[in-house]
């Protein structure tokens, strides 16, 4: 049962997390992933990461699909951006990772807002079928512009180092990968508590009228396309520094489709559908591996069935979602809790 | 200037360019009739192949079987597309529509990969082998005949579209949903006709696709140059599919014979924006209104 | 036994305000293609008056109303804000200096609350950058809290929409919705406020309601009203000048009663009562279509 909601200010009123259990849960949260990489093994660890650079890239998609409604499939090239900005900087300038991941954001958010450029005229379909075109026009420059992307071999590069420390491992970089996307995130809920996040909104709900509420409508598109690729330019930055090989094939079409998969599974123009989104899609294969492994005693060939099996399940996920749960698992969530607030009187 | 080359070079793009304009067709008939933007037309095309594989090399049946049956095949998978995912959507966003597309390719490819494997295959042969000259300039038998075939297509399916009562009845459609319903047709059955045929459309371009270059699950990207083609054409607009098809399929080998094969998909997809940027609606899309 | 009165004290005229209009339409030419919707309407409204646009349905009002706050562009003519031109900008802008307005099919944001519809209208007077959201502790808190004080205090209170702050707009009703667009023109800090069919759909409660608030905007808020309206009973209340609208040209204009007795609006209202001239009317209309063709 849900008591005590009472509030005694605006402030309060408008607080990200407005009840005290909501707040308990919150910092319940936070020590998990704190505490996390005491209890987790090497794998956990890589993946704990491996779902953090998606989280924050998932929810800079949201930004711009979820929340803005511009559909875009260049989510996976402007994180190849970040990824190749950062790669150069430390291989030629050997800057703080922190600075470089910052450049790197910056410069993919200058690439989407330059994609973003023609989104007052170009709508919808027409729209998201030009992000595809900027993927593959990326693409090209990638694995073409050989003096700086290194070609169809592309970069390897050297870890961050911290103070010296070289952070070469899952167990280090989770430390730099995980405030950073919590950071990112909170952000991201803050954003749409202002008259930001609310022009987003106007905008994708009804683009014409927003206009005439004083709204300047290519403005407010191009500001959601350069802050959700500055989200991926930075995921891509992390990716960087996780895997520290960089080549064309690193960010395919593919790898967009996967984003916008996950905020759609998750929930689109909601923060917690991104976080949930993420985290589910990039813990699906691997479950999905988990269980051929399980399976290989009795089926001699289950291994050569994971990646056709994988592939099926991604799309039926898309599928199934779409269908069944069109706002995603953030709106499962919401009834689970609301199950809650009036639970035990009413059932 | 090798003239002849250049010649050589432009009949195998408009060749090619015969079946991007078949597919592309495929495309706009269910664009047309039920707003829903197809991206797994490339996955159903393949299906198509596979299927003709398994009728002709797995059962080993003669080719005036096999193709029947992969046309009838791809007319039922399009049935149930239709039946079991488009249409609980009906009325939903685009968007959600275009990335539940997306999903059924993605299990599409699943599907075909669990079945005939990751590998590349060959289709037997059922296409004329002997050399073809247009004047001095060769033309790959195989390119010429699916040209042929693919116009042959287009053609009947014109002629279908303008004549038959269901052409008309899809075209009613297509123009106003809701008044076509009042009166009297069966905008259910129209969008299910518009599935079967359109998919049936894809499948013998699977086959034809797939005689010349070889079959294997990716060769669903082959719906990225088609969606191109719909795209530069206009969503909505049959002549523009069939003109930016030959267009693109040009274009597409020339930038491959001159800049190189990396060029091609860097070329069109240029071409793209270029058009976007100038006719956000295609070169013979409609336009529609806005209104506050 | 003859009652002595004062006529000055009878009817209290009230002072023309001095200076610019706050709106003057000059000249305004519209058209859609062929089609042409605003023929050279000129009017103004007065600083501080309930001017009402009326007329049959197509005569052009809503097209006026959405020249007037940039979203068509007229062929020809003048539209002036508190004396300045405002032709050379866009519907932001125009917002921006103050010109609010509400749709006659009512254009919320379903996605959203109550209160962030609201909170919406005051997006051009607001400072708070990305940096400030993302972060936002310091400015970007302060605005929205300044923000949401204001909106309590002086908007929700007064339209009475208190109890549903936090409601999302989709389930709330359409008098509900009405209002609460009142509220978000109100949050743009107006100067003029131009109302599509503020009670088009209302019941006799409903519609008292909304004439009793926009004479409140008028004479608390001091701002200048603009409405098109066919309920004839709110126009005739509460307009100080009325302005009417037949085929896209001003036919008539004056005092609410001035206007209700000119037998050129009966007419188009109404017809002219003689059968005759409607055959008369008919024939032209064939006449005019057949020279079209």
């Amino acid at each position: 049962m849900r008591i005590g909601t009472a509030k005694t200010s605006y402030l309060a009123d408008e607080a990200l997390f407005d009840t005290a259990v909501q707040r308990r849960w919150m910092v319940a949260l936070l020590a998990a992933l704190v505490l996390f990489p005491l209890f987790a093994g090497p794998y956990w660890l890589y993946l704990g990461c491996l779902v953090a650079i998606n989280v924050a890239s998932a929810t800079g998609l949201n930004i711009l699909t979820g929340f803005t409604g511009l559909v875009s499939l260049g989510q996976a090239a402007f994180m190849g951006v970040g990824a190749y900005t950062v790669a150069w900087l430390e291989i030629n300038l050997g800057t703080p990772f922190l600075l470089n991941l910052i450049i790197g954001g910056c410069s993919a958010s200058l690439i989407g807002m330059v994609v973003g450029a023609p989104s007052l005229r170009v709508k919808g379909l027409y729209l998201a079928i030009a992000t595809i075109a900027a993927s593959v026009i990326l693409h090209f420059l990638f694995a073409n512009w050989t003096a700086v992307t290194g070609g169809a071999s592309g970069l390897t590069m050297p870890p961050a180092t911290f103070f010296g420390t070289p952070l070469d491992q899952p167990g280090k970089l989770y430390w730099v990968i995980m405030p950073i996307t919590v950071l990112m995130v909170l952000g991201a809920a803050n954003l749409f508590r202002t008259r930001v996040g609310r022009a987003f909104i106007a905008v994708r709900d009804r683009d014409i009228s927003a206009e005439v509420l004083g709204i300047p409508l290519l403005r407010t598109k191009l500001t959601s396309f350069a802050l959700s690729s500055f989200y991926a330019g930075v995921a891509g930055g992390m990716w960087a520094y996780f895997f520290r090989v960089i080549t064309p094939e690193s960010f395919p079409l593919v790898m967009s489709i996967f984003f916008l998969a996950a905020i759609i599974v998750g929930g689109m123009g909601t923060i917690l559908g991104g976080i949930l989104g993420a985290t589910f899609m990039t813990m699906v294969p691997e479950a999905l591996k988990l269980i051929v492994g399980g399976l290989s005693p009795w089926l001699p060939d289950a291994v050569a069935l994971l990646s056709p099996v994988r592939t099926i399940v991604f799309g039926a996920l898309i599928v199934g979602f779409l269908i069944f749960e069109p706002r995603g698992l953030a709106e499962a969530w919401r009834r689970l809790r609301r199950f809650f607030h009036l639970w035990p009187f009413k059932t | 200037m090798d003239w002849l080359f250049l010649t050589e070079v432009s009949l195998a793009g408009i060749g090619a360019g015969g079946l991007y304009a078949l597919t592309g067709l495929a495309f706009v008939l269910i664009y047309k009739a039920t707003r829903v933007v197809n991206l797994a037309i490339g996955e159903i095309l393949m299906v198509g192949a596979y299927v003709f594989f398994g009728f002709s090399a797995g059962l080993a049946l003669p080719f005036w079987l096999a193709a029947p049956g992969t046309l009838l095949v791809s007319g039922l998978l399009g049935a149930g597309i239709e039946r079991t995912l488009i249409r609980p959507m009906l009325g939903e966003n685009p968007i959600s529509i275009f990335m539940l597309t997306i999903g059924l390719g993605s299990i599409l490819v699943g599907l075909v990969e669990l079945v005939w494997g990751a590998n590349p295959l060959r289709l037997p042969e059922f296409m004329p082998t002997q050399p073809l000259f247009l004047g001095e300039a060769y033309v790959s038998p195989k390119v010429a005949t699916a040209f042929a075939v693919a116009s042959l297509v287009v053609t009947a399916f014109l002629i279908l579209f303008r004549f038959w009562r269901g052409g008309v009845a899809l075209r009613a459609t297509a123009s106003d949903q809701a008044a076509a319903y009042s009166m009297g047709i069966d905008v259910p059955k129209v969008f299910s006709l518009s599935w079967v045929i359109a998919c049936m459309t894809a499948g013998a371009a699977g086959m034809l696709v797939g005689a010349i270059g070889g079959i294997s699950p990716t060769m669903g990207v082959f719906g990225l140059s088609v969606l191109v083609v719909v795209i530069v054409g206009g969503l909505d607009s049959v002549l523009g599919a069939l003109i930016a098809g030959l267009a693109i399929g040009l274009l597409e080998a020339l930038a491959g014979a001159f800049l190189g094969g990396e060029y091609k998909t860097l070329t069109t997809f240029s071409l793209l924006v270029l058009v976007l940027m100038v006719r956000p609606h295609g070169l013979f899309g409609t336009h529609e209104i806005e209104r506050l | 036994m003859a009652i002595d009165v004062d006529p000055s004290r009878l009817l209290p005229e009230l002072p023309l305000p001095s200076g610019p209009p706050a709106l003057a339409v000059d000249g305004l030419m519209l058209f859609f293609g062929g089609l042409r919707v605003l023929n050279g309407v000129s009017f103004e409204a007065r600083e501080g008056s309930v001017t009402s646009i009326i007329g049959p349905n197509g005569a052009g009002k809503t097209s006026l109303f959405n020249t007037v706050s940039g979203f068509y562009k007229p062929a020809a003519g003048a539209i002036r804000f508190r004396g300045a031109s405002i032709d050379a900008l866009r519907a932001p802008a125009r917002a921006q200096l103050g010109l609010a307005r509400t749709f006659q099919n009512i254009s919320l944001f379903h996605g959203m609350t109550v209160l962030d519809n609201i909170k919406l209208g005051r997006h051009a007077h607001m400072k708070s950058g990305v940096l400030d959201a993302l972060w936002y502790r310091g400015r970007a808190r302060r605005e929205e809290m300044e923000l949401r004080r204001e909106i309590e205090e002086k908007i929700i209170d007064f339209l009475e929409i208190d109890h549903i702050r936090k409601a999302p707009v989709s389930a709330l009703s359409y008098g509900l919705r009405k209002r609460v667009e009142l509220a978000r023109a109100l949050a743009m800090r107006p100067k003029v406020l131009l109302l599509d069919e503020p009670v088009a759909g209302m019941n006799r409660e409903e519609t008292e309601d909304m004439a009793r608030f926009i004479l409140d905007v008028k004479e608390e808020w001091g701002v200048t009203v603009l409405m098109v309206e066919h309920d004839m009973g709110m126009v005739m209340d509460i307009s100080d000048h009325v302005v009417v609208l037949n085929f896209g040209q001003v036919i008539a204009s004056g005092k609410p009663r001035e206007v209700a007795a000119n037998p050129e609006v009966i007419a188009a209202y109404l017809g002219s009562g003689n059968v005759e001239d409607l055959r008369a009317r008919v024939r032209q209309g064939a006449q005019a279509k057949r020279g079209a063709v």
